[in-house]
């Protein structure tokens, strides 16, 4: 019997189960797909959003400008990459700028500080590649980058080491009232019992709550289309750079990523279904858009294309708090942009309130830290020779073009939350998110699985479920 | 530590340049390697073919790599494995990182012999998801003929590079069924030998002017869309065809390994992707050179060999004379051809240069015509082909004073 199951191992399920953790509660995290951060989470833009963009009043501004303000210790904390890069919404000529100045009086009112209007001169001083026709900027220094997997597995991965427990391929598809709580049952007929459940279900969430008898919204699906350039292109932008946005989103951007590539997109469109594929006429959106940013986008650098899936509620803002159709329900639905964001002050919020309801005193034993990812790779050359000679196999490079060791690969084998397929240990360690797209070392890292975990060949997959990468057998 | 040599990657290029070092009187050699075994991509390319062009026999990958290992050992040229060469200074300084710690190694001249990689799928934006089950050639290669594993059964290749072509035989020898390689340029980039070895006698269908537009399939592949393109390379309406696949692998180009070449601040040439080197390889940063596909992509080991040589004579002579006053003479790429290397020739040198370019475009009854003043030679070439490499020799003393060394690509006169 857990105080508390979280639906949902994305970045909101990732932030409520570390801050549930605070509290002396036994927590379970129930995942359906295969490894955490299956969902947005994995495929967004990374920015740490000002707050200027949300209507005035709505839970997105509240949760967007307190989770921005909270970001960066969270991030200290978890060992994530962050880095506060601030980000400029350009604007052509005065009909534009109109909009701009609605902008920044809209950032005021939620709270957001140092936003500033430069002109065409002072932009030039922090971004030298802007378009020529740009005529003006709001500038707003609060404004942030952060990897989003990072941050999704490291959060996770805290509240795991602070005792919450996870269930991967625990896709809910049933839920029950008992005498202290609800029972939900997977698939395969596995159960959980809890006394509050979270519902931090992304995409699923209408579904999910509707297996509770809740079926006050719906959760749509729009598309964001990406290109990803090499890290070669470092220092072609430094701020994240948008358009003004529209009733469809933020627009397409183009941003330095935290891990030191430079992203360009998304697109926005609307969709039936949870569908990641891209489209070619995609490609030619993101950038009819993103030259009118800026100039001369390095797109040979091109190292690959992805999109991600927004899940907006019917109610066009965060649905966050108790239902108020199944007592012991809560929400954390329609998280859309600027939900990474949001994250850290969602989670916070949440967990107070079921702390509240079960009256849960705060664990002494919570330990805020995880060791990053990134620990080894931070240290200056003698420490890192120091280790070397401790462990050997953080000499030995396996993933040649983002320099992952296998050390670290070894370490998301083994750390919470376990990496067990390809793209789980390229999440965790960058392997195969170069310019090389793993062509070098995703044989490495399959056999490294196989070593782990005793798998055939067979059986190693690149993301869970039937994605097998070797199905023509041994030779 | 401190060498007179250090040569990056323990390819065919960095062995042999290893040994044409030493034979030129440079004994304090180092070779480094980052995988466990020196050979490079030779190691997986267990076909054969390799060194009909030097050695007058065909060897397998191994067989060729291991002929230059033993030179190496015969000499003993030390070649340290596991290594990653991670940073390079225009001064000569080697940082490298292995199962012992970091550490750096400076030396009198560097040879850069780093190799290239497959450009990946990511690059080309194409339309659809993203399942398991897309491979570079290179990579599918590695798991056939290292790890004894076959990736899918039913296969498409998009591109039509070496690479591919030989994978295309391999799987099929395998069991797999190869439905098709589509090639979007109007010729396969692939040497003509490998089309018709590795396509035509197993009646495996190269579609050229035909390219991938979309990926389907969820968790692994379950086939593709490929479409003709007109000339710009757009795909055109109403050519879709849906083929069904588990596998698909992607041949589409070798791109120069240059990380370190850009990090030392050697500058690159854009056509090449390698860096601008002169006539005894040596790049525009004094005392470092290169090699091997890290400087073009070559079709044939035979030729990396012999590239690699030039490299290392150079070095060695640099190692023991410091630097010659050299009197460079641009080489240029004129009429129906795409680079030249080197891209420029030393007037001073008192031997052949010998000079490797490629073509833009197939042609028949071909005239190679190379000017330098008043030197002026034609060689008459039944064919070329983008695929494959041509070269010329420069004679000695003819540069000098002019202001070009140019080669064009003519139509024979009948
Ligand atoms: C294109 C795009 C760009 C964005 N850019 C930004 C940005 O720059 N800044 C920002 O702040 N925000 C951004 N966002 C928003 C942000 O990514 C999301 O708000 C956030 O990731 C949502 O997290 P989540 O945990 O709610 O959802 P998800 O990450 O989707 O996680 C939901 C999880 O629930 C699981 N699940 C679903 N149903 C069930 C079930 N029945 N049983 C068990 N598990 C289930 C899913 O498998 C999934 O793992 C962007 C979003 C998109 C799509």
């Amino acid at each position: 019997m857990f105080d508390a199951i979280i639906i949902g191992g994305g970045v909101i399920g990732a932030m409520c189960a570390r801050e549930l953790t605070a509290y002396r509660l036994k927590v379970a995290v129930a995942e359906a797909a295969d490894d955490v951060c299956a969902g947005a989470s994995k495929a967004n833009s990374g920015i740490v959003h000002a707050g200027f963009d949300a209507p005035c009043g709505s839970k997105k501004a509240k949760f967007n400008v307190e989770g921005n303000r909270r970001m960066e210790q969270v991030c200290k904390e978890l060992g994530v990459r962050y880095e506060n890069n601030g980000s400029l919404v350009v604007a052509h000529g005065a009909e534009e700028e109109q909009k701009l100045r609605e902008l920044y009086e809209r950032g005021l009112e939620n709270g957001v500080t140092g936003l500033q209007i430069l002109d065409k001169t002072a932009l030039a001083r922090l971004e030298e590649n802007l378009a020529e026709d740009v005529t003006s900027g709001l500038y707003a220094p609060t404004g942030g980058i952060v990897c989003p997997f990072q941050l999704t597995i490291a959060a996770i991965g805290n509240a795991m080491d602070n005792g919450a427990q996870l269930f991967p391929s625990f896709a809910v598809c049933a839920a029950k009232r008992t005498e202290s709580g609800w029972q939900i049952a997977a698939k395969d007929g596995r159960v959980l019992e809890g006394k509050v459940v979270l519902n931090c279900a992304g995409y699923g969430s209408a579904q999910v709550a509707r297996l509770f008898g809740d079926a006050s919204f719906e959760i749509r699906a729009r598309k964001g289309e990406y290109m990803l350039l090499d890290k070669s292109c470092k220092g072609f932008v430094r701020h994240t750079v948008f358009g003004l946005p529209t009733a469809a989103g933020k627009g397409v951007l183009v941003s330095p990523t935290a891990d030191g590539n430079i992203l360009v997109g998304p697109t926005s469109v609307e969709e039936d279904t949870y569908d990641t594929s891209v489209r070619r006429e995609g490609f030619d959106q993101i950038r009819e858009k993103a030259d009118a940013m800026l100039k001369n986008i390095p797109y040979r650098e091109v190292i690959t294309s992805f999109a991600g899936v927004r899940a907006y509620s019917s109610r066009h803002d965060f649905i966050i708090g108790e239902s108020e159709y199944a007592e012991g329900l809560f929400h954390a639905a329609g998280i859309e942009s600027p939900g990474l964001t949001a994250s850290p002050a969602i989670g916070r919020y949440l967990a107070e309130a079921v702390a509240d309801r079960l009256h849960a005193k705060k664990n002494a034993e919570f330990h805020p830290e995880r060791k990053s990812a990134e620990w080894f790779r931070q240290l200056s050359r003698e420490a890192q020779n120091e280790i070397i000679r401790k462990e050997s196999a953080y000499g030995r490079i396996v993933c040649r073009c983002e320099e992952v060791t296998l050390g670290e690969i070894l370490q998301a084998l083994r750390q919470n939350p376990r990496a067990h397929t390809i793209d789980g240990v390229k999440l965790r360690t960058r392997a195969g998110m170069g310019r090389c797209q793993g062509g070098f070392c995703q044989p490495s890292v399959f056999n490294l699985l196989m070593k782990e975990y005793g798998y055939r060949a067979e059986e190693v997959t690149k993301n869970g479920g039937k994605s097998f990468v070797i199905t023509g057998g041994e030779i | 530590m401190e060498r007179d040599l250090v040569i990056i990657g323990g390819g065919p290029a960095g062995l042999a340049a290893a040994v044409a070092a030493y034979d030129a009187g440079v004994h304090d050699v180092l070779v480094i390697e980052r995988e466990a075994k020196p050979g490079g991509v030779l190691k997986q390319c267990i076909h054969n073919g390799f060194g009909l062009t030097r050695f007058k026999e065909s060897m397998t990958g191994p067989e060729y790599a291991a002929r230059f290992v033993k030179e190496t050992q015969a000499r003993g040229i030390e070649i340290m494995t596991n290594t990653f060469v991670v940073d390079l200074t225009a001064d000569k300084t080697v940082t490298c990182r292995n199962e012992s710690g970091i550490f750096t190694v400076r030396a009198k001249a560097v040879i850069l012999a780093m190799g290239c990689r497959e450009r990946s799928k990511g690059a080309l934006n194409i339309a659809g998801t993203r399942p398991a089950g897309l491979f570079s050639a290179g990579t599918a290669q590695k798991f056939v003929n290292v790890y004894g594993l076959l990736p899918g059964k039913r296969v498409v290749i998009l591109g039509s590079g070496d690479i591919g072509l030989i994978m295309a035989r391999r799987l099929t020898l395998e069991g797999a069924k190869v439905e098709c390689v589509c090639e979007i340029m109007p010729h396969s980039s692939g040497l003509r030998r490998n089309i018709a070895q590795c396509l035509d006698d197993f009646g495996i269908p190269l579609y050229l002017e035909h390219t991938v537009t979309e990926i389907h399939g969820k968790e692994r592949v379950e086939g593709v869309t490929i479409m003709r393109v007109d000339e710009q390379k757009q795909p055109v309406e109403g050519t879709e065809r849906y083929v069904p696949c588990d596998t698909v692998l992607f041949s589409v180009g070798l791109i120069p390994e240059n990380e370190l070449t850009k990090r030392a601040g050697i500058a690159l040439d854009p056509r090449t992707k390698g860096a601008f080197v002169d006539g005894s390889r040596e790049t525009q940063a004094e005392g470092i050179f290169a090699c091997g596909n890290v400087l073009h992509v070559h079709d044939l080991v035979d030729f990396v060999s012999e590239e690699a040589e030039i490299a290392g004579i150079g070095a060695a002579e640099y190692i023991r004379g410091g630097q010659r006053a050299k009197e460079y003479v641009p080489a240029a790429a004129g009429e129906n051809v795409t680079y030249v290397l080197p891209q420029r020739v030393d007037a001073s040198a008192q031997r052949v240069q010998k000079i490797y370019f490629r073509v833009r475009s197939v042609m028949r009854n071909a005239v190679i015509k190379v000017q330098a003043g008043a030197y002026e030679k034609r060689i008459r070439k039944p064919a070329v082909a983008p695929g494959e490499m041509e070269h010329i020799l420069l004679p000695a003393g003819v540069c000098g004073g002019v202001k070009e060394v140019r080669i064009d690509v003519l139509a024979a006169e009948e």
